[in-house]
């Protein structure tokens, strides 16, 4: 190129550059018009790329069939939805969720689904007093040691899903197994439930294997499980990398030598994927496909006619979590900034969900029964009651 | 100390005024961003001293600004604040040692054996804490309570407001550049720039250039360090991904893109990138795209970054 | 551990091993014939997965998906050198790193674009679904051996490509002295646009094979890239046959590591490269 053309795309880059940052610069120092003051403001902080992906689809279907279904409004306010996609990292956790409530002033904080992401909007729930609703992740601390009033859950506690496990893998007639599990702050939470529940029935754990989140790399450790000889194998997997360790085992040919067991995240919303790999295998979960109370029924078909798609466990909690947003924002006629009414009225409720009826603890945590299921063509088929009105033991928590 | 050309000098000046002013009118979110940027460039200007003067480049860089910031995270007590002296202390010591000893080894090699074996450590020392169980693991862990700083009973700042944060960065930054700029002017500098003109030549010189780089490198470890403790401290979150590679090569990125070599390049560079993604991000969830097609071409035709800009009337 | 898993575990550490040869080889051509440090490595992977995704549903078969997807990425190769990569050969290694993490994001987004977020997969080509039993509770997917046996295949393809053809000759020219080359009459433009098109289809392959046992996911290409940069380095840049055996022994290290180091499992290849680099900076075969 030679100087002088060198020299004119210069002076038109500084000046496109110029007036692109005053432009900038008033867009950004612009104080921020908030619209309508009628529309309430949910942020929703959920996973929409990676592993996690079609859980945090599902969460969001199901909470605006919910607001559907009340006729878009929930009490007497119609809603303006702010969506973020979090990617599963908690590195910008803390800065998504800042974005939200401090540049976008969401009045609700929906979300999310990792636990690890989860802690850093608990952090800036805490900080910033703003109504947060979980809608999955089960990072215990959230309801536990760092609950607060105005932070509830809709999903489950780590400890909850996994704990009756043990009980059902001992009645089964294995008494040594292996665990495996992704090592972040779930997967170990996962473990150290399963551990307690499972050595107390007689249990014995003989090999415990890791590897990073979201690694998807199994062989090498497969290979060890043969190796260790356990009676069956307990595990934590979710999403994408549920899929994929199901498959492995089997093709491993450990699913006929070594029965598989883990809770139910391994095997929802992930049956068609998986096909004839996930056939027979027990897990717990505090919902199943084949449920017989009418509400759950009326939720498939509207879910499966809205979203042409099955609902999963996740779908539910995302349900749940509008139902409770919605109980809250009744009992104060729509009041976001009444807060204390909001939480009085959630934490006396019952919630008629699909899963069935469940309360709230304490801590702000649902009180509800796991199931056992089974894997039976595309569904996980209600077996039985693997532990009837389970709450999650929620130490540390200072509320109540 | 060398003339830099007017005009840039003049948009520094006024860029300077304009920060002081800005958390008068500016609110809480666009005044902590502002905040991180200036801590980014810190961060920047570190990794010119041995990119752009040096001409050593590091992918490792982020290894003594994400120690630093665990440091600082090992001393926080669990709902109390950690000394401001102490913390800052420590932190900066151990972003030395980690430089120094990483400085010994790698400082043997150059060229792109240098870039990878610079990676190979940064890697190291990430997947170290991703893997370690007390140092939070791959979600990392939180500081709860900022630094504070008590004389006697009384606080000159509260880290925990976040206009006097904002201050503090950016007096920060301000002396960071400055004694910089007097560094590079001194004796000292001019054997550091000489070296990335043509090591060989200093040696025939006389120069025992390893010693040169060896300081440039720790020094650089220790502003890294610097940046790493205001980073923990801001956002009270210490997580590996502070010491992974895309990190150091995001700050790579702003050294290049604002202009290796000149004192105010990586402060141009840390802004612009740091303003683009918030602006491409407002505007489309594949911003991405668009800060990619920037960089693209910004390299074919600023080659020199964005310092260059300002020296087109010399050219004139 | 007994013997069968020690020599299962190796049989998995040279499976990964080998696959890891199949990106880096293209890698270490394009560094060592071109001079150009090529970020975006990693993005060509992602782009054969999820071609072999696509291709797989739209043509039925996975094997003439694989050959079309082969030819796409060429095609893909071609282009991008001829737009863009060729304005880099007399840059600063810096501009070249700039530039490319830029497409990296480019490349990010238009899969994003193109493909979505979600994570998909691609069957396993029936005829090699099953596995064969190696010790009475595992068995191992015969996929997996073709897969290993497919790189082997083509590792002695480039071998005899670059030593016994005129082409390779010209190459290894090239590498060492490209003025020279040029003077000779040989179009040093087109051997360029060819090697890079060659690495590039050689990434995408590698991808294409895998994406039956690694799935398809976003953000795929980032892993592999910085363990391609790896292996060129302890191998030598330019070296085929070093990247060959670097490749191997990484593959056995990373297995290795994560069975009988798990807590510092992570580490272990750069510690490998680090000791590697400080014996010896140019790599086990790198030149001088």
């Amino acid at each position: 190129m030679s100087g002088n053309k060198l020299q004119f795309s210069r002076r038109k880059f500084l000046k496109t550059a110029a007036g692109g940052t005053a432009l900038a610069a008033g867009a950004l120092h612009a104080p921020f018009i908030i619209a309508q003051p009628a529309k309430l403001k949910i942020g929703l902080m959920l996973p929409y790329t990676g592993t996690f992906a079609a859980l945090g689809n599902a969460i969001t279907n199901a909470f605006k069939l919910y607001v559907a279904e009340k006729g878009g409004k929930l009490g007497g306010r119609e809603l303006e939805y702010v969506v973020l996609d979090d990617e599963s990292d908690p590195a910008k956790a803390v800065d998504n969720a800042a974005r939200l409530v401090n540049r976008d002033k969401v009045d609700v904080l929906v979300g999310t689904v990792h636990s690890g992401v989860q802690m850093g909007m608990v952090k800036v729930s805490r900080e910033t007093n703003v109504l947060s609703i979980i809608p999955n992740a089960g990072a215990g601390a959230a309801t536990g040691q760092l609950c607060a009033p105005n932070i509830f859950r809709s999903s489950f506690t780590n400890w909850q899903t996994i704990h009756p496990l043990g009980k059902v893998m001992m009645e089964k007639g294995h008494k040594t197994a292996a665990w495996i599990s992704w090592k972040y702050a779930a997967g170990e939470e996962m473990f150290q439930s399963f551990k307690e529940g499972y050595e107390k029935v007689g249990g014995k754990i003989v090999k415990e294997l890791w590897l990073p989140f979201p690694n998807v790399e199994f062989q090498a450790l497969l290979t060890e499980i043969a190796a260790a000889k356990p009676s069956a194998t307990a595990c934590f997997f979710a999403g994408g990398g549920a899929v994929k360790f199901v498959k492995d085992y089997d093709a491993a040919g450990l699913k006929k030598s070594i029965p598989l067991y883990g809770n139910g995240f391994l095997t929802d919303g992930t049956l068609q994927a998986q096909g004839a790999s996930a056939q027979g295998l027990f897990t717990t979960l505090h919902y199943a496909d084949s449920l017989e109370f009418p509400k759950d029924k009326e939720f498939r078909l509207n879910y499966a006619k809205t979203y042409k798609l099955q609902p999963d466990v996740y779908a539910v909690q995302g349900y749940d979590a509008a139902q409770m947003l919605a109980i809250g924002l009744e009992a104060v006629k729509g009041d976001v900034k009444a807060q204390k009414g909001i939480v009085a009225a959630i934490e006396k409720a019952t919630i008629n969900s699909p899963r069935g009826r469940f309360t709230i603890s304490k801590a702000h945590n649902p009180v509800m029964d796991i199931y056992l299921r089974q894997v039976s063509g595309e569904q996980n088929k209600f077996v039985g009651v693997a532990w009837k009105a389970l709450a999650d033991p929620a130490r540390g928590c200072k509320m109540g | 100390m060398e003339r830099q050309p007017l005009a840039l000098r003049i948009v520094l000046a006024a860029g300077l005024v304009a920060l002081a002013a800005f958390p008068f009118v500016g609110e809480k979110f666009y005044v902590q961003f502002v905040t991180k940027v200036m801590i980014w460039a810190i961060f920047a200007v570190s990794l010119d001293l041995l990119v752009g003067y040096t001409g050593l480049v590091s992918l490792g860089h982020a290894l003594s600004y994400g120690l630093a910031a665990y440091t600082l995270m090992l001393l926080t007590p669990q709902y109390e604040a950690a000394g401001f002296w102490t913390s800052l202390g420590a932190s900066l010591g151990v972003a030395a040692l980690a430089a120094l000893v990483v400085g010994l080894l790698v400082l043997r090699t150059s060229g792109i054996y240098f870039i990878m074996v610079t990676l190979a450590f940064g890697q190291m020392a990430y997947y170290y804490v991703h893997d370690s169980d007390r140092l939070g693991g791959s979600d990392g862990k939180y500081i709860y309570v900022r630094p504070a700083l008590e004389i006697a009973g009384w606080k000159p700042f509260d880290l925990d407001q976040f206009t006097h944060f904002y201050y503090v960065a950016l007096a920060l930054l301000a002396g960071v550049y400055f004694a910089l700029r007097v560094l590079l002017a001194s004796p000292f500098g001019r054997v550091i720039v000489g070296i990335k003109e043509n090591e060989h030549r200093m040696r025939m010189l006389g120069f025992a250039t390893f010693r040169y780089k060896l300081v440039c490198f720790v020094l650089a470890g220790v502003l890294a360090g610097l940046a790493g403790w205001l980073a923990a401290a801001h956002d009270g979150l210490v997580n590996p991904e502070m010491l992974s590679w895309h990190q150091s090569g995001q700050l790579l990125m702003m050294v290049i893109l604002g202009g290796m070599g000149t004192p105010s390049g990586p402060i141009l560079g840390a802004a612009a990138l740091k303003v683009l993604e918030l602006l491409f991000q407002s505007w489309t969830k594949h911003w991405q795209l668009l800060l990619g097609g920037f960089i693209v071409l910004a390299v074919l035709l600023i080659p020199r970054g964005l310092a260059q800009l300002f020296e087109w009337k010399r050219r004139g | 551990m007994d013997t069968a898993i020690f020599l299962i575990q190796v049989l998995n550490g040279i499976q990964y091993g080998l696959l890891l040869f199949l990106v880096a080889s293209g890698l270490t051509l394009i560094f060592g014939i071109m001079g150009i440090i090529n970020l975006a490595h990693g993005s060509f992977y992602m782009i054969g997965a999820y071609l072999a995704f696509s291709l797989t549903r739209l043509i039925g078969d996975f094997w003439l998906a694989l050959a079309a997807g082969v030819v796409v990425a060429v095609a893909i190769g071609l282009l991008l050198e001829w737009l863009v990569m060729r304005f880099l050969y007399q840059r600063d290694h810096l501009y070249q790193v700039l530039l490319t993490y830029g497409l990296i994001l480019i490349f990010e987004e238009a899969r994003s674009l193109v493909w979505g977020d979600d994570v998909h997969g691609v069957a396993v080509p029936g005829a090699l679904a099953h596995s064969i039993p190696l010790t009475e509770n595992l068995s191992y997917q015969v996929y997996r051996l073709a897969m290993s046996g497919i790189c082997l295949a083509i590792a002695l393809g480039m071998y005899w490509l670059i030593q016994k053809t005129r082409l390779g000759m010209t190459i290894r020219a090239g590498s060492v002295n490209r003025e020279m080359v040029q003077s000779l009459g040989i179009n040093i433009g087109l051997l360029y646009r060819l090697v890079f098109a060659l690495g590039v289809a050689l990434a995408a392959l590698a991808g294409m094979l895998a994406s039956p046992v690694s799935s398809v996911f976003p953000g795929m290409g980032n892993q592999v890239l910085i363990i391609s940069f790896v292996v060129v380095v302890i191998g030598g840049i330019g070296s085929v046959k070093g990247a060959l055996v670097a490749a191997l022994l990484i593959g056995l290290a990373d297995t290795f590591g994560k069975v009988l180091v798990p807590q510092i499992a992570g580490m272990v290849v750069y510690l490998l490269m680090a000791a590697i680099l400080l014996w010896r900076p140019q790599g086990i075969f790198g030149r001088g």
